[in-house]
């Protein structure tokens, strides 16, 4: 099989990244933000005290800011869906559009319901209706993540459906397989629970800001103890889930966790990286090694892989090669079958062309024998399905090592915020106020880990992204790109300038 | 007593009339919903299949065309279809 142009590939995949990283922004901060107006305003309703309203209301007003500029921008990612990824877009048509179409009923329906009461109900309809509106809210923005996560998560572990010749089209089987599908699963409730962190550090991010300019004092200690609270529990809740999307990764992406802990060559009782220099010059199958420096801690790995701490976790080079002893069959021998898939799939699209029902019939008998291995059939040797492993590997680390970082920051505004020192401790102020940035970070690296790890394909095991692609022409999605990248840019300036404006203007600009 | 839709009314329009900064947030959805639309939509994001071809048939039989080629052949050879 001749070169693929990957300049078409990747310029698409580039646009395609680009706008998922501008969405993503604004959408952790809206899931996190959403949550602690609800927190806020549920102690407002219990005390019945007036600042708690007024607090209440300051991150509400930033709250409708966020949602505001970042409102629609995942729409140009659909955009691009039926423009730069035409077949893979007809291909998962049925699948897409179920759990895209329940999002549109139930979640969005219900966000924009009670998005007027939360924001123009104050002293207008009774106060326990207004904290149900705003509880509402921040359950229906979860919810709006619920979908379009099940739908990525199907993409990354392709279950629940059928593949019908007939249509050209992956046809949707079980609709509970695939919104309860571990991937799925693990893939929402980590996305969510890490989204609740950019929230908690934004809001300790502005009331240190406060602090440090010795400006809405109490507000600002109010809002840190209540923000740090909900820090502990969600960065516990990340930890978990984060645990066991990387064990639903050993069983249906494997390539991925080995790429993002630099697992080159499998290891029973494997370790994890703590931290870790790649050898660039390491690749497949070469007796380099993968590290230049590594810091690893012992039999984690196979704990987090497969719960048992003596078992054996595949590398990168079982995985392209296989590995007779461990039972693994590598990317060599799926290409084959791959390719016979592929083989009957062009005889059963040749017998129909001409009319001959038997031949058809019989080549699609064959082809079932093995469509589960079709992807493999597009790649030119085993090698072609390792991810780039540095930034994999890299992005999982720094995710990692910010949370480890949020940690700290955590216990220690909650430490001294019930001290009531919180204000005196100017040290430790800035790195709040870095924590959001630092968070930002974090969850776009997660999203760089599972979307960079799963590469070469589009959907695992069956399309790569190079088969997914529309023919365009190159030069058309490098012109969108930049024009793009400038109206993100513009919107992102807008963004940041409102934002900044009534954060000066603080609460009583309300 | 007012009814029951002319409250709701009422709530809406006092409520978007009552807004502050959420008057320069509305221009701003609507610039950003006018520019994604009206000008990124309609000259620069067209459907493929749904431009250029007529039936679902017809997009099948491309999709499956483009699907059992070798990736070099999809992506070169075939210029009809570029843009």
């Amino acid at each position: 099989m001749v070169e693929i142009d990957l300049g078409l590939v990747n310029w698409s995949r580039a646009q395609f990244a680009l706008t998922a990283l501008y969405h993503w922004l604004f959408v952790p901060l809206t899931l996190g933000l959403s949550f602690l107006c609800a927190f806020f305003e549920s102690i407002y309703v219990k005390t019945g005290k007036e600042e708690w309203r007024y607090l209440t209301r300051f991150w509400m007003t930033l709250f409708g800011i966020n949602f505001a500029i970042g409102v629609a921008t995942g729409i140009i990612l659909e955009f691009q869906f039926g423009t730069n990824w035409s077949n893979y877009s007809w291909m998962v048509g049925d699948i897409f559009g179920a759990p895209l179409a329940v999002e549109g009923i139930f979640a969005f329906f219900l966000e924009a319901t009670f998005f007027a009461v939360m924001f123009f109900g104050w002293d207008r309809v009774s106060k326990n209706f207004h904290l149900f509106s705003t509880w509402m809210v921040a359950v229906g923005s979860n919810l709006s993540a619920l979908w379009i996560l099940v739908a990525n998560g199907w993409m990354q572990n392709p279950v629940g459906m059928a593949f019908n010749p007939e249509t050209v089209r992956f046809e949707m089987q079980n609709f509970w397989e695939i919104l309860l599908s571990p991937v799925a699963i693990a893939k929402f409730t980590h996305t969510t629970s890490s989204s609740f962190l950019v929230g908690i550090t934004f809001v300790i991010a502005i009331s240190s800001w406060y602090l440090l300019r010795g400006r809405h004092i109490e507000m600002a200690k109010k809002s840190i103890l209540v923000a740090s609270v909900f820090g502990i529990f969600a960065l516990a809740l990340t930890a978990m889930t984060g645990d066991e999307s990387a064990h639903s990764n050993a069983s249906t992406q494997p390539m991925k966790l080995a790429a993002y802990e630099g697992l080159w060559d499998g290891e029973q009782k494997a370790g994890i990286v703590a931290f870790g220099i790649l050898n660039p010059a390491k690749r497949p199958g070469d007796d380099s090694d993968p590290f230049l420096f590594e810091v690893k801690i012992p039999y984690l790995l196979s704990l987090m892989a497969n719960r048992s701490f003596d078992s054996f976790v595949p590398g990168i080079n079982d995985l392209v090669f296989g590995n007779e002893k461990q039972g693994i069959v590598g990317a060599g021998k799926m290409m084959v079958r791959g390719s016979a898939a592929l083989t009957d799939l062009t005889a059963y699209k040749d017998a129909r062309t001409i009319g001959d029902a038997a031949a058809a019939e019989t080549a699609l008998t064959k082809f079932k024998q093995n469509q589960d291995y079709l992807g493999y059939a597009y790649f030119d040797k085993p090698e072609d399905i390792v991810p780039p492993v540095q930034t994999t590997f890299y992005a999982f680390h720094i995710m990692v090592f910010l949370a480890t970082f949020f940690a700290f920051i955590f216990i220690a505004y909650l430490l001294y915020g019930m001290k009531d020192t919180i204000a005196r401790k100017r040290w430790l102020l800035p790195f709040g106020i870095a924590s959001f940035f630092l968070a930002l970070t974090a969850s776009e690296a997660g999203w760089i880990v599972a979307e960079v790890g799963r590469q070469p394909w589009a959907i695992q095991g069956l399309m790569p992204v190079s088969v997914a692609t529309s023919n365009l022409a190159k030069g058309n999605v490098m012109a969108t790109f930049w024009m793009f990248a400038g109206l993100f840019t513009v919107l992102l300036l807008a963004e940041i300038r409102i934002m900044l404006w009534q954060i000066k203007k603080g609460p009583e600009g309300e | 007593m007012l009814s029951y839709p002319s409250r709701i009314f009422r709530f809406y329009r006092d409520g978007f009339r009552s807004m502050t900064i959420g008057k320069t947030l509305w221009k701003v959805i609507l610039i950003k919903l006018f520019i994604m639309f009206a000008v990124l939509k309609l000259f620069f994001f067209p459907d493929f299949l749904k431009t250029n071809f007529l039936s679902d048939e017809q997009r099948a039989d491309y999709v499956m065309e483009q699907i059992t080629r070798p990736a070099q052949n999809r992506i070169e050879e075939d210029s009809t279809w570029s843009r």
